[in-house]
């Protein structure tokens, strides 16, 4: 990496905002807004794979795509490699895209059907001055063999291939100008199981030899697991639980990545853990709950949880948990 | 990994060509495309086609009667007007005028209502108001009304005409690009050509037009067809073509008052009219039909 040395961390958003207004009436005022993304802080360091984990409607996918400013956030701060990249001017941001890429959820609606693989790969490298077509179709070829396509497929269209296959495609275009950051947006959810593991492990390799660093969005816990080296969990547009993989799995703090872990299904038949069923729906992000965002839902809320809302705090050694009682003995 | 999907035909296809494929196999579709082929073939051919100068009057070839009538002669086979001119000829050279008008108006309107339906669905937000408030209030006239406003506005005469109708047809075509544009939006691809760094006339131009293509190509069908009637139409009522231009609806104005006399005057320029919206309209639906998304896979 040759900007690891200068800064500690590779990314860092820093509490960001990413509010939808709702707008009604004749005038058009904004009469609501949605809370997509409510304040988070999620520090990425180069070569890492941090994984975002949480239901769907939690805001995650929202903050893959503000940190690429995909989006625009409402407020915050978004630092890449140490620079506040909000400030950028369009003409800065674009140069800059070249180093952040994004894999997308669905592999059937990322590929422009009309173009073909050779102008899909082709187009970011055309984009950013690479002007010359042989040359062109040279690092094209490179990236269909590095994601494990074949040449012939140069000048097919999208529609001729498998899920997995396209998936494949989308990761050569995320790989063609060379990118530091990989944002991988639910990237293998769309996917057959059998294939999941083989896009996952071409990621994991492409890592390896590339130096990437990934934030991982997915709601499959396994899948975060299996390859996130730090994993945060969200709900309702924050963060709740940061920790190693490792240790937030081993010994959830907060209690709604505890309901998480118990829900999820183990391929496992020692593992013997009582499931804690969440009750009702999750709060609407239009008007989250007072106090902290849980509360309407965890077993343990007491009184000063509908007041006061719980900042994450260093619980244990790297594993920060956004709860009051977090790490409290005897609780759970 | 998954072998590729089965398809009958494995080559490196562009989608167009399938849904062109689908098209052939579409008989109404087919006929369509015939009629269409056959009228463009006369505009385009005219002076070989026509047997006699459609401007030329005859003082002792007044209202001659078709050649299958009593007193009709192989001379002027669908008979002549109240001038002696030359009907065949006459709708011969009608279809240029039908064709260009119907061109160049649905041209206007497609390049117009492309450009602004784009910006809007692209944009969204204030411009997209701005644009759709526009085009609402145009189609808040009746568009032979709001055509004839232009016409009376502009002076009667065939460009005019064109004018008019084209100004007319823009909102159908600013609507369907906008509706499609804005679906297009949703889609990952487009976010994949912004993260990537793509300029927004790129994005909209070379990512998501081409995308729109379906309907608008249907759309652009379906008006040739409006567009060939509406001119007919303008021209009946003399803001369109002006004499002694060989047009089918001025042939139709300038006959109507012999109908009961001589109707064939009237009748094949009627006919002529029939064919070629009939044509357009038949391919339209057939294209509607090979080209909805909703129909494919």
């Amino acid at each position: 990496m040759p900007n690891a040395a200068t800064h500690t961390y590779m990314m860092e958003a820093i509490e960001l905002v990413k509010h939808y207004p709702i707008k009604g009436g004749v005038l058009l005022k904004e009469v609501a807004s949605v809370k997509a993304v409510d304040g988070v802080t999620l520090k990425i360091k180069p070569g890492e794979t941090m994984g975002l984990v949480g239901e769907s409607g939690c805001g995650k996918t929202t903050f893959g795509r503000a940190i690429l400013r995909l989006e625009e956030p409402s407020d915050g701060q978004v630092l890449f490699n140490g620079e506040n990249i909000l400030d950028y001017d369009t003409k800065k941001m674009r140069a800059l895209r070249k180093k952040m890429q994004i894999i997308f959820q669905d592999p059937f609606s990322s590929l422009n059907p009309r173009k073909t693989i050779a102008q899909i790969i082709g187009e970011p490298l055309r984009i950013h001055g690479m002007r010359n077509r042989s040359q062109r179709e040279e690092r094209v070829l490179e990236l269909l063999r590095v994601v494990g396509l074949r040449q012939e497929h140069m000048r097919r269209y999208p529609h001729m291939f498998s899920g997995g296959q396209r998936q494949r495609i989308g990761v050569a275009r995320a790989l063609a100008l060379n990118p530091q950051l990989i944002v991988c947006d639910e990237a293998v959810s769309a996917l057959d199981v059998s294939i999941q593991a083989q896009v996952l492990n071409l990621l994991k390799e492409l890592q390896e030899e590339f130096g990437l660093t990934y934030l991982f969005i997915s709601h499959d816990l396994h899948v975060v697991e299996h390859i996130s080296d730090r994993v945060a969990v969200m709900y309702l547009g924050k963060i709740v639980e940061i920790g190693n993989s490792d240790k937030l799995y081993e010994k959830p703090l907060h209690p709604y990545t505890q309901a998480l872990l118990s829900a999820s299904p183990m391929p496992d038949p020692t593992r013997q853990l009582s499931r804690i069923i969440l009750k009702g729906d999750v709060p609407s992000p239009i008007d989250p709950p007072q106090g902290c965002r849980f509360h309407t839902r965890c077993r343990y809320a007491k009184d000063i949880c509908h007041q006061r809302q719980p900042k994450l705090r260093e619980v244990e050694s790297d594993h920060w948990a956004a709860c009051l009682f977090a790490g409290k003995v005897g609780i759970w | 990994m998954k072998e590729e999907k089965q398809n009958k035909n494995p080559h490196d296809r562009h989608p167009m060509l399938e849904q062109l494929s689908q098209l052939w196999r579409n008989k109404t579709a087919v006929i369509g495309l015939f009629i269409i082929t056959i009228f463009f073939l006369t505009a385009i051919f005219a002076p070989a086609l026509s047997p006699h100068n459609p401007l030329e009057t005859s003082l002792y070839d007044q209202l001659k009667p078709p050649a299958w009538y009593e007193g009709g002669s192989t001379k002027n086979i669908l008979g002549t007007d109240d001038l002696g001119r030359d009907t065949l000829s006459r709708i011969i050279y009608g279809a240029r005028v039908s064709l260009i008008v119907s061109m160049v108006s649905v041209g206007l309107a497609f390049v117009c209502g492309t450009l602004l339906g784009s910006i809007a669905g692209y944009y969204k937000g204030a411009r997209d108001s701005i644009i759709m408030r526009i085009m609402d209030m145009i189609l808040a006239f009746p568009y032979l009304l709001l055509a004839i406003v232009v016409v009376a506005y502009l002076g009667p005469s065939l460009q005019n005409a064109m004018v008019a109708i084209g100004i007319t047809y823009i909102p159908r075509f600013a609507r369907i690009v906008r509706g499609s544009v804005l679906e297009e939006c949703e889609k990952d691809y487009v976010m994949a050509a912004r993260s990537i760094g793509a300029r927004h006339l790129r994005i909209i131009f070379l990512a998501i037009l081409p995308n729109c293509m379906g309907p608008l190509i249907v759309q652009t069908t379906l008006s040739m067809a409006s567009a060939i009637l509406d001119a007919a139409a303008l021209s009946f009522l003399g803001l369109g073509a002006q004499p002694p231009t060989p047009e089918w609806g001025a042939m139709i104005a300038r006959s109507r008052g012999l109908i009961l006399r001589a109707s064939w005057v009237m009748t094949f320029p009627g006919i002529a009219i029939l064919l070629a919206v009939l044509g357009f309209n038949l391919l339209g639906d057939g294209l509607r039909d090979a080209l909805d998304p909703r129909l494919r896979d």
